[in-house]
């Protein structure tokens, strides 16, 4: 790594650990609990009057307070609409408007593995944005999933927070109001901000049809000959028939971009307009932008550690919270960032230059691109995969082996570093649990958290919570490499075949949605297998959760003695980064040593 | 039940209204009046035409024009319909064949060049639409170039620098050379 490599990452951290305590102190003051959910501040007063309508126009009691099977219900019933309502603007967009490339309805498998995909904030896609999706499914469809989806991770933290600070209680909170307060102050007015100054670098915004240019210089393509079933035609020897075409024009994909862009990445989301992702010039242009877009990665999830340390009473905890996460980040992100700018040892025999100087990035430069170089690329791949973005802006499954174990790894450690808006902290909070149930054993004292008797059912949930996700990826990994659909996709020879399915479990089971490209997932195999992943994963946890929430909430409060074991120490910060690590490690090790580290062992070997 | 599908049926509307339609059409509507030129695609406009963007790469094999990030669309290359890189494996044995291929035809249009060449000049891009390439990629095009359109290299290196953007703000980002608008300018030189 040079200097510039660390004056890069130094100064994306250091602008994001300046912003959340701002954005956690005015998100403490939008979530405050109150009785019956009236307006106490100044805030939420602002937009009371657009509040009240909204809930009238819903036939919403916004006093009701929801215990947690309430809760859950309401939760299910509104994303399980949300989702069908996604298909179906799939399967009917030919026939609606805003269609100006007339784009063909969507394969029922593809459409399905879509619409769970938005729904459960994964944003997996194993379709094409520019060729396949029209601005009508886009906007109606996909991006109203990104508020939305990520507006009901926020909602269930709230449960969950909720059921720490209330005392005896039979409820947690009202999930209507949680959402819709979620969106309308936080989410929507980050986003507009966002998308405007994304624009005002090149990203693009408008309602055109795509243009076309004429290129500068005329070149040849050859293509495969299809016959009419779209079968490669081959010739006498077997080999496929191939014929030239000059290419006089090039075409410029269009469209409201930037609006989807900045939620994407401010909502976890990650689904790109583009199939390129972030790495698309038109998506993300400028070194400014892509600062803008890293950024609110993990903007919302960490200032959401604030706001949780605040509205339970104790900010030491947040930030005990946000150093486990930055403890185990950092050291990955420099480990990631070392890999790739030493380059592919696979090219150092050729006459190639891979040596970052001031003239260039140097490095592993395949999949990446220019104006990002390699430590831009590095920072975003530990970003989105440490939080459950999922956007790209380089091709991870073009990274060196250590470097591309590196974001599969924090996937599989349940995306609780950052983690996705709202789920990475309610994730992280069950990983705590987890961590003061064992405290309490080593030292033989009932556990407690945040003032609340840790038992035999919070103990149950907080398990599902962490296991659902190991499960999924394990389980779906080894059907995926016994059936002959689930092989026939994979685009890498050798280990780095095995990586690719595996990085494609662990990404659909943690709803990241980021993937190792080359492996070929719009088959109707790949598409139900990761949208039942993905289903699962999403909605389990977050019920188990909610159950935590509601058990926790009818619990008395148990005040502070010499046998309680502080949650905010450097001790806690470090008991609890090695519980997240090793429960990651030993469930993982095997699955990873078969795929990337033996092809990094190969490499280095020069094979 | 029926009170909770009207809850959630409505809050959907409601929701879509607000995020699906009235915030991407402010947002439209704002950009193309502060940033209509961003907003609209960057566009490099002649005559009232439209001949490329400065955002997307296009494709350049000939040696009198630089050229730019090998590009892995297909069925051709910065294929504007079909965005992503390659996707190849870094031990695959195709990427040390692609990389060799594209060795041996910056050499063949260059003979008597045998520095090593800068790794982003054969290595594909991430979007496939690379519009730029890196100082030393343009450095090590520079003979060639000059040769083939017969002018001075001081001539060519002045071209370089204007479509040349270092790191943004000083800070972030890498250094680049964007190859569309070199060889636009290249192509707008009078003739000798």
């Amino acid at each position: 790594m040079n200097a510039n490599d660390w004056i890069q990452i130094a100064l994306s951290l250091g602008v994001l650990l300046l912003l959340v305590k701002p954005l956690g102190s005015y998100m403490a003051l939008v979530f405050a609990d109150t009785p019956n959910n009236v307006a106490p501040n100044k805030v939420l007063r602002f937009g009371q009057g657009t509040e009240k309508l909204l809930y009238r126009l819903c036939g919403i009691d916004s006093r009701e307070d929801m215990g947690w099977r309430h809760y859950a219900v309401a939760m299910l019933a509104f994303n399980l609409i949300g989702l069908l309502v996604v298909y179906l603007l799939q399967r009917l967009q030919p026939w609606l408007p805003l269609n100006p490339q007339h784009f063909a309805t969507i394969t029922p498998d593809s459409a399905f593995n879509t619409a769970i995909s938005f729904a459960s904030n994964t944003n997996w896609q194993g379709y094409g944005g520019e060729s396949t999706m029209s601005y009508l499914t886009q906007m109606l469809g996909l991006a109203v999933q990104n508020f939305v989806s990520a507006a009901t991770g926020m909602a269930i933290l709230l449960a969950v927070i909720r059921g720490f600070t209330r005392r005896s209680a039979k409820t947690v909170g009202n999930f209507w109001v949680d959402m819709t307060r979620s969106t309308l102050y936080v989410l929507v007015p980050l986003s507009l901000v966002l998308a405007l100054l994304l624009v005002s670098q090149g990203v693009v915004q408008n309602f055109k049809s795509y243009v076309d240019v004429p290129v500068v210089q005329t070149t040849t393509m050859t293509e495969a000959v299809k016959d009419a079933a779209g079968n490669p035609v081959l010739d006498a020897a077997g080999k496929p028939v191939t014929k030239d075409s000059q290419v006089t024009t090039q075409t410029l994909p269009m469209g409201p971009a930037a609006s989807q862009i900045a939620i994407k990445q401010l909502g976890t989301n990650g689904g790109g307009f583009f199939g390129a992702n972030s790495a698309h010039p038109y998506e993300n242009p400028t070194p400014f932008s892509n600062f803008l877009e890293l950024l609110s990665i993990l903007l919302i999830p960490a200032a959401l550690c604030y706001t949780f340390g605040s509205m339970i009473g104790d900010r030491r905890q947040g930030w005990a919270l946000l150093m486990v996460m930055s403890l185990i980040m950092v050291p990955l992100l420099i480990a990631c960032t070392s890999a790739e700018q030493v380059g592919n040892p696979a090219l150092s025999g050729l006459s190639v230059d891979q040596h970052a100087t001031a003239l260039q990035a140097g490095g592993n430069m395949e999949g990446k691109e220019t104006r990002f170089g390699i430590v831009n690329s590095t920072l975003w791949a530990t970003y989105t995969t440490a939080a459950s973005n999922g956007s790209v802006n380089a091709q991870h499954d073009s990274f060196t082996p250590l470097g591309g174990m590196i974001p599969m790894w924090l996937m599989q450690l349940g995306e609780v570093i950052f983690g996705g808006v709202g789920c990475g902290l309610y994730g992280m909070l069950a990983f705590a649990v987890v961590a003061v149930f064992i405290a309490g054993l080593m030292v033989g004292r009932t556990p407690e958290y945040l003032g609340k008797k840790i038992e035999a059912h919070e103990m149950k949930m907080a398990s599902l919570a962490v296991l659902i996700p190991c499960m999924l990826v394990v389980v779906g990994t080894a059907i995926a490499v016994m059936m002959p659909a689930g092989v026939a996709g994979v685009a890498n020879p050798g280990p780095h075949g095995f990586s690719e399915i595996l990085y494609a479990l662990s990404s659909a089971s943690n709803n990241n949605g980021s993937a190792f490209g080359g492996l070929s997932v719009n088959t109707p195999f790949w598409n139900v297998l990761l949208g039942i992943c993905m289903f699962v994963s999403r909605f389990a946890l977050g019920i188990a959760m909610l159950a935590l929430a509601g058990s926790l909430a009818a619990k008395k409060h148990v005040p502070v003695s010499a046998g309680t074991l502080p949650t905010h120490t450097p001790l806690f910060v470090v008991l609890l980064a090695c519980v997240v690590v090793v429960v990651g490690a030993l469930t993982f090790l095997p699955a990873l040593a078969l795929g990337p580290i033996v092809e990094s062992l190969m490499s280095a070997a020069g094979h | 039940m029926s009170r909770l599908l009207r809850n959630s049926l409505m809050m959907l509307v409601v929701m879509t209204v607000i995020t699906g339609i009235a915030y991407p059409l402010l947002v439209t509507g704002v950009a193309l009046l502060v940033f209509p030129g961003q907003a609209n695609g960057s566009l490099i406009v002649r005559d009232g035409k439209p001949i490329g963007s400065s955002l997307i790469g296009q494709s350049f094999t000939e040696p009198k024009y630089f050229w730019g990030r090998p590009s892995a669309t297909s069925p051709q290359a910065n294929n504007g319909m079909s965005s992503g890189g390659s996707n190849i494996g870094p031990t695959n044995p195709a990427l040390t064949d692609a990389v060799k291929q594209r060795i041996a035809a910056l050499q063949a249009a260059d003979p008597g060049n045998h520095a090593p060449v800068p790794v982003d000049l054969v290595t594909s891009s991430g979007s496939g639409l690379d519009p730029e390439i890196s100082p030393a990629a343009a450095q090590y095009q520079l003979g060639r170039v000059a040769k083939a359109r017969g002018i001075s290299d001081a001539q060519l290196k002045l071209l370089i620098a204007q479509a040349t953007s270092g790191r943004q703000l000083g800070l972030l980002g890498e250094a680049r050379v964007n190859v569309l608008q070199l060889n636009l300018a290249l192509d707008a030189l009078p003739a000798h």
